[in-house]
């Protein structure tokens, strides 16, 4: 038995593992590129495993959500092109995602691209605030929109129609 | 990990196959709905669905550890080896017709999903635990359009009645607990039926009443897709579902 348990953290591990969340900072969304996978709430570990692999713990945002591939091979292909291969992206389903897991400069960034933000109170639609004139006169169109985590909205105010992320 | 109990892969695919088989019926609107909104809202419920069965499903293909994927279990078993609840392979009608069916069965996943977030069967709580966010948004969206028809014009008072009357025997189905059933409540991976029959109830009535809509009367008619007695409509849906599967055995993206 070893003195200091299985997999004692090291320097060049913990230096692998910030420099893995550096360049998951750059891993877009593909349907929201505004975001990143980091700003988005869906990686939920980085890790070195005692086999040197780099096991990277993603969750879905929603069960049918047709990007889940896509993020796991862009994931896998932006960590080994920095060079730090070999890894591996796992899923994980628990704790499940939701909106609340977005992070704040994610959410100042969907707010600049002209996306509504999710407020903290899930199914909440009352009182969204148009992202484009700021007015909270707005209303709900559909509660389904032009990918699965959003819904559309209409301005009062402004006229403009905009998306919103769901609140789920 | 421990032994899994002989109920099992019949219970999963109970709840597996009634959300595959009804994100294929919402699917059949893709590009018919009344509106782009609705066209949106069937098919994002049907993504959720097919997601959820897809979790439901690689699951159960580990119960039964046969090395069937769940992809296996979905193209390639026979209409009689499916075990959806008739509700849900019900033709789709009528857009009223669809909204009907779809709050009865909303409703249901909701009571269901809230109850097995605490299942003792640790993988079925963390996916009913996924799957139940999405569905509460289901019954909002659904549950909406019932209380707009309802309390719309009359004829779409009417025509909603007559859609809640005729899928209304169906639902007995759901709650009315078999072998399986007990054996699921006995190790505490499911709820009492009774649980989910009262708190399906409790939701399907407030919105009901708000759409001017009447609870319809009890039925003796009984239907039981769960244990693989299907209407006559299943297998044309699964002659769609499974056609390329079929045609080219195999066949990948």
């Amino acid at each position: 038995m070893k003195a200091a348990g299985a997999s004692p953290p090291t320097a060049g591990a913990s230096a692998r593992v910030a420099r893995a969340r550096a360049v998951l900072a750059t891993v877009p969304d593909p349907e929201i590129p505004v975001l990143s996978v980091l700003d988005l709430g869906i990686v939920r570990e980085v890790e070195e495993t005692a086999d040197g692999t780099l096991r990277v713990a993603v969750s879905p945002t929603y069960c049918g959500c047709p990007a889940t591939t896509v993020i796991r091979a862009d994931i896998a292909a932006a960590l080994a092109s920095a060079g730090l291969a070999p890894v591996r992206v796992v899923d994980v389903l628990s704790p499940p995602w939701s909106s609340a897991w977005i992070t704040a400069d994610g959410r100042r960034k969907l707010h600049r691209h002209g996306i509504a933000p999710p407020t903290s109170v899930p199914g909440e639609a009352a009182g969204t605030e148009c992202p484009r004139c700021g007015s909270l006169d707005t209303e709900l169109i559909s509660e389904f929109g032009s990918t699965p985590c959003k819904a559309l909205h209409r301005c009062r105010a402004c006229r403009e129609p905009f998306e919103r992320f769901k609140c789920i | 990990m421990s032994e899994r109990p002989a109920y099992l892969l019949e219970y999963l695919l109970r709840i597996a196959d009634t959300s595959l088989v009804l994100a294929q019926r919402l699917g059949e609107w893709i590009g018919h709905a009344p509106a782009i909104e609705e066209d949106l809202g069937f098919a994002n419920t049907a993504l959720d669905l097919l997601g959820q069965a897809r979790l439901l499903l690689a699951y159960a293909a580990e119960v039964e550890g046969r090395g069937r994927s769940a992809d296996d279990l979905a193209f390639l078993r026979e209409e009689s080896a499916y075990r959806n609840a008739t509700l849900a392979e019900l033709p789709n009608g009528d857009f009223g017709d669809t909204i009907v069916r779809q709050f009865l069965i909303d409703a249901y996943q909701l009571a269901l999903y809230e109850r097995l977030t605490d299942s003792s069967d640790l993988r079925l709580a963390e996916i009913a635990a996924k799957a139940v966010n999405e569905t509460r948004y289901h019954v909002r969206y659904s549950s909406g359009w019932v209380v707009r028809l309802g309390d719309g014009t009359d004829e779409s008072h009417d025509r909603v009645q007559a859609s809640l009357e005729r899928f209304w025997p169906y639902v007995q189905e759901l709650f009315e607990a078999d072998d399986i059933d007990r054996a699921a409540l006995a190790d505490g991976t499911a709820p009492p039926a009774q649980d989910l029959c009262d708190a399906w109830s409790r939701r399907v009535d407030a919105v009901l009443a708000e759409a001017t809509l009447l609870r319809p009367a009890a039925s003796p008619f009984r239907w039981y897709g769960k244990h693989g007695r299907h209407s006559e409509h299943l297998g044309h849906l699964l002659a769609n579902l499974q056609y390329l599967q079929r045609t080219h055995p195999g066949a990948t993206w």
